[in-house]
């Protein structure tokens, strides 16, 4: 187990030492999602009340997109050169491989979010927190999410020359339940509505990481060896 | 304990509708030195990639010391080391760092100083500071040979490994693959360069869509013999 958890944090070393040199994942998705959030603030008339009724899905979706281009980016280092083919080779569980990608890729994303979130809040002028510290909590836990398929997926579309529509095609669909919840919730908290309506969300979102988690772990083997 | 090292037992691969291998079967000793020749879409690279398990074949078995490959752990993986087309080199790293972290991930100790040694063998000592991205291709053919051999493995599985290498760098490759050769390594060596292949192998197959066509002992095929031998296999 500790040589599964090495692997691992090794694999996340590695892409934090690669980010830190190059700074294309973090920063492209940076930019993409400040664009989302500053271009769609400027649909709402100053005042609005509707405003809050849609606040959410914006920031899912500033989210998702800019991650999307993040994992593109993210798998490209690993198969430029073929890296993905020598981790692979290496004497290591290879879930282990694809769990650091997933680790490092869900930390870029939360760098992006933890940016995106306060200049949102301003913005669009409130407080996605104010109510309740729940809804870190489920955009935490949907960006895991986010991470674990879209690592899986990004691993197969990389190879083919679509890549970039190929990722969102395969992705998205399954990505429904989480960003469903996932606005659900943030509706409930910005609009201070009742807290414990946002449980059964946030149940979907956590089985859904679970599930997603667990199979992947259990086929990734079969997935890799063609 | 079985006598051969690696056995292949009526092997095939599909891809879809296309058979890159056809029921091959040979078995390597310990110490054998084998060179695979072939025209381009022969099956050779397929047959490094069933090999090293980075895919599974369709049928057939394979054996590493009598042990079917399917069942084998995850480490051992360890015993191989694999140079293939592309040079497996994260290219925003330098050479330094990209050999510490395989040596990370290969559980080695004393990466530093097994770091340095390997570099110095393929003479990138002074460059191990310097990102790979700013490395000709003969240079980073060279770091990825370091980089299959820094774990010391046993059985060393190479696909073209002369591409792209200049005469000097050829050099050092083929001094490398003796010093190995002569350490009781394993080699499956797949090329096209037929001088070269003949001249470090200890074994010589031939191979046309997907099948081996030739398979012997170098002692058996005279080197004034083995370019017609090889033109009458795959023409």
């Amino acid at each position: 187990m500790k040589k599964y958890f090495s692997t691992v944090y090794y694999i996340v070393e590695k892409d934090l030492l690669l980010e830190v040199k190059s700074k294309e994942v973090v920063v492209s998705m940076l930019l993409f999602s400040l664009l989302v959030v500053i271009v769609f603030s400027f649909i709402f008339e100053p005042g609005a009340e509707y405003k809050n009724d849609l606040v959410g899905g914006i920031l899912w979706m500033a989210f998702i997109f800019s991650g999307v281009l993040g994992l593109n980016k993210s798998m490209l280092n690993e198969t430029t050169g073929g890296n993905l083919n020598a981790l692979l080779l290496a004497p290591v569980d290879r879930s282990a491989v694809f769990f650091g990608k997933v680790v490092s890729n869900c930390f870029f994303l939360v760098i992006m979010e933890a940016i995106t979130i306060p200049i949102f809040m301003v913005f669009y002028n409130i407080n996605i927190f104010g109510h309740s510290v729940l809804a870190a909590l489920v955009i935490f836990l949907g960006t895991y999410g986010f991470s674990v398929l879209g690592t899986l997926f990004s691993l197969i579309s990389v190879k083919t020359k679509t890549r970039e529509v190929m990722l969102p095609l395969l992705l998205l669909p399954l990505m429904i339940p989480i960003i469903l919840a996932g606005i659900q919730c943030l509706n409930i908290y910005i609009k201070n509505g009742d807290i414990t309506e946002s449980y059964k969300w946030l149940k979907l979102i956590g089985v859904f990481d679970v599930i997603f988690t667990a199979v992947i772990f259990a086929i990734f083997d079969y997935i890799v060896e063609e | 304990m079985s006598d051969s090292l690696i056995k292949l037992d009526e092997v095939t691969k599909r891809y879809g509708y296309i058979e890159a291998l056809k029921n091959v079967s040979f078995s390597l000793k310990k110490g054998d030195f084998l060179a695979i020749f072939g025209p381009n879409g022969a099956g050779k690279s397929t047959l490094l990639k069933v090999l090293s398990s980075q895919t599974r074949p369709t049928s057939g078995n394979i054996y590493f010391n009598g042990i079917k490959l399917g069942d084998l752990p995850s480490d051992f993986r360890g015993n191989f080391g694999v140079i293939s087309h592309q040079p497996f080199l994260y290219e925003n790293l330098s050479a330094e760092a990209n050999l510490r972290f395989y040596g990370k991930i290969y559980g080695l100790k004393e990466i530093s100083k097994r770091t340095d040694m390997i570099l110095k063998k393929v003479e990138l000592y002074e460059r191990k500071a310097d990102y790979v991205r700013t490395f000709s291709r003969g240079m980073l053919q060279r770091l990825s040979i370091a980089r299959s051999l820094l774990h010391d493995p046993d059985i060393i599985l190479l696909d073209e490994p002369y591409t792209g290498l200049d005469q000097h760098a050829s050099y050092i490759l083929s001094n490398i693959l003796r010093e190995q050769f002569e350490n009781n390594k394993t080699i499956v060596m797949v090329t096209h360069n037929l001088n070269r292949g003949y001249d470090l192998a200890s074994k010589i197959a031939i191979m046309k869509k997907g099948k081996i066509v030739f398979f012997d002992d170098k002692v058996n095929v005279p080197e004034y013999e083995f370019e017609d031998i090889y033109l009458a296999k795959v023409s």
